[in-house]
């Protein structure tokens, strides 16, 4: 058994906003295993994005609050002094961010922000710390990487330049990678190439990774494990296999009914079956409800409970080992399963 | 950059027609004032024809633009001297005030427009935007008198005004020199702190910021390369503005504090109804501008490598 990468535990995160407090994550905690995939799932506003950015100490300080415990490799990441956390930044857990079209410095070469990167934390001379970001735009499968080192990210593609944003996240061979909607704004054969090329890299490195998306397809490509969130709660995770196939939490179910499904039986007449959607939006984070955050939009709601009392996070299937020889549990948090009544 | 050295005289070339009609359709007849109240009607005559001034218009405006083309302004009315030394003689005290008030604001704006976006909304910014507010709607003379009063009055630190050359008495020089900077300077170091903050500000909300970040540079260096580097940009424009308008003579400036620069020239020729000193001089503002506009450009291609091609 290895220990975890990552170990998030009660992960608390608030904004003050000027129409109040948002309580964006509300008690979060996953672990990432070594050359494990954890997906992220969720709606836009559901705080997978801030989730993860308050690992890092991303979050503007003036407007967030982040409390719980965060440990990377041991070291609990949100407790760490300032100058600690910047050394972790990098080797200790790489980004990569939605969007490859502004997340480069357009004034800097492509060079000098892969340079950068390394030397800040290494200490290495600038021709042999060129000569590994050449060597990193090679691995990531950009063509001719002597020349790319000194093009402007403007004279790049948006599947480039995500490569390059990757190479930059792996400069430092960090131990935990978070992709962050790392695909969403690349079109789909990129896309693939950029998951191939993220995975084949896992493998080598043995990363961790953390892969936020609201695309299910992609997450039945690449995750171990799957972490459904709504309303800043996990409200449902387990392996790919039980969630995607035998999802417990009327939300994911919701998830899955608002996807297509090419193999379904078509009628006699030609017609297909119709998607399914899930009616409203999700809560303001400044106003969430008293119950089951997915309460005022659950086609459900099959337990008085429901309105006033939250779900805790409980078993819902048979617990199985994964190939890690880790305890693999499928949990949801709905007062609508089995198991909780 | 031929092209746009070739629209350069395009404009050029209208500017000059522009500053003609506009010279001569300023009421007043430059003869008459500069022969005084007594004279007969042969001298008049004698000195319109002697001016060019009997020609028709047109004829008078190709003559003076073919003159200008090969760099021959023409000869004062009031003085005799010609126009291109006259320009000479003013143009080192008028490139003096102009450069040091743009030293003057940008040590003003840089820093507190970046201190400000740094902590937007914290007294360190309020003041700024009360200062940088003030700067802006306070006359240029009435702050150059209260420095004159405070300073030159009860004081007696600086002299009130005037002008030596650097070359001849460099305290002298230093001591004219810094009342109207400042004045001027606060008054463009207002205008650039308030363009400081907000492309310090926006440039701290983009997204690189946070993969600069994200990938453990010290703080330092996310802000020199990530931050100030990318709101150099807008800097380089507000300041070329602010400084074409400063060699372009301030006016009001120069006369409070009898220095002798290009704009107090130009009063003196409007005041005389001098066409040749008025013209020569305009011209060589709108040539300021000019340059000063393709200086920005080929600054701003040097430090932006997307309008490069």
């Amino acid at each position: 058994m290895t220990a975890p990468v990552l170990e998030v535990d009660d992960l608390r995160v608030q904004l003050r906003t000027p129409r109040g407090t948002a309580h964006v994550v509300n008690g979060l905690s996953y672990s990432v295993g070594p050359g494990e995939t954890v997906a992220v799932v969720g709606e836009s506003g559901s705080g997978k994005s801030v989730s993860v950015l308050a690992l890092l100490g991303l979050l503007p300080q003036r407007v967030a609050t982040v409390s719980g415990r965060a440990l990377l490799q041991g070291e609990d990441l949100l407790s760490m002094p300032p100058e600690r956390l910047r050394q972790v930044r990098g080797p200790g857990a790489g980004m990569v961010f939605q969007d490859p079209m502004t997340s480069l410095n357009p004034v800097l070469t492509v060079g000098r922000q892969i340079v950068e990167g390394l030397r800040a934390h290494a200490d290495v001379n600038a021709a042999a710390a060129r000569r590994r970001a050449a060597e990193l735009l090679g691995e990531v499968g950009l063509p001719d990487p002597e020349r790319a080192l000194d093009r402007y990210p403007h004279e790049l593609s948006g599947g480039m330049r995500q490569r390059v944003v990757i190479a930059i996240a792996l400069s430092n061979s960090p131990a935990l990678l978070i992709a962050d909607e790392a695909t969403t704004a690349l079109d789909v054969t990129v896309q693939a190439q950029i998951i191939d090329l993220v995975e084949r890299l896992q493998t080598d490195h043995g990363t961790g990774v953390i892969w936020i998306t609201h695309d299910l397809g992609v997450v039945a490509g690449i995750a171990d494990r799957v972490l459904v969130m709504y309303g800043g709660r996990c409200v449902e995770d387990g392996t790919v296999d039980d969630v995607l196939e035998r999802p417990a939490h009327p939300y994911t179910r919701g998830l899955l009914g608002s996807l297509p499904d090419l193999a379904a039986p078509v009628g006699p007449g030609g017609e297909v079956p119709d998607l399914t959607t899930v009616p409203g939006l999700p809560p303001p984070p400044t106003d969430l409800p008293a119950g089951c955050v997915f309460w005022p939009r659950c086609p459900v709601r099959g337990d008085a409970r429901c309105e006033t009392e939250q779900p805790p996070l409980v078993q819902v299937g048979s617990g199985r080992s994964g190939h890690f020889g880790r305890e693999l549990p499928h949990r949801a948090a709905t007062w609508c399963s089995e198991e909780v009544r | 950059m031929l092209r746009r050295t070739g629209q350069s005289v395009v404009v050029l070339a209208g500017v000059s027609v522009i500053v003609f009609a506009l010279v001569h359709l300023v009421p007043g007849d430059p003869i008459r004032l500069a022969l005084g109240t007594r004279f007969s009607q042969e001298t008049y005559d004698a000195l319109r024809e002697r001016s060019g001034l009997d020609q028709p218009l047109v004829e008078q405006f190709f003559s003076w633009a073919g003159a200008a083309l090969t760099g021959d302004l023409g000869v004062s009315f009031r003085s005799g001297e010609t126009v291109t030394s006259l320009i000479a003689e003013r143009l080192p005290a008028t490139l003096t005030l102009a450069f040091a008030s743009i030293l003057v604001a940008l040590l003003i704006a840089v820093p507190l427009g970046t201190l400000s976006a740094l902590r937007p909304r914290s007294l360190v910014d309020r003041g700024a935007t009360v200062l940088s507010q003030i700067g802006i709607s306070v006359p240029e003379f009435w702050m150059a008198i209260v420095l004159i009063l405070v300073f030159a009055g009860t004081l007696g630190w600086l002299p009130s005004g005037g002008y030596v050359p650097l070359t001849e008495d460099p305290l002298g020089w230093a001591q004219r020199l810094l009342m109207p900077a400042l004045v001027t300077g606060v008054v463009s170091g207002s205008v650039i702190t308030r363009f400081v903050r907000s492309s310090v500000l926006e440039a701290l909300g983009a997204d690189h910021v946070r993969t600069a970040q994200a990938k453990g540079l010290p703080t330092r260096q996310v802000f020199t390369w990530h931050v100030l580097r990318n709101a150099l940009l807008p800097l380089v424009t507000v300041t070329g503005v602010q400084l074409a308008y400063l060699l372009s003579g301030v006016v009001v400036v120069e006369i409070v504090f009898a220095w002798p620069g290009l704009g107090q020239l130009a009063l003196q020729a409007v005041q005389a109804r001098d066409y040749p000193v008025l013209q020569g001089a305009i011209l060589l503002f709108a040539v300021v501008f000019l340059v000063i506009n393709l200086v920005v450009d080929l600054l701003y291609t040097a430090i932006d490598p997307r309008i490069r091609r």
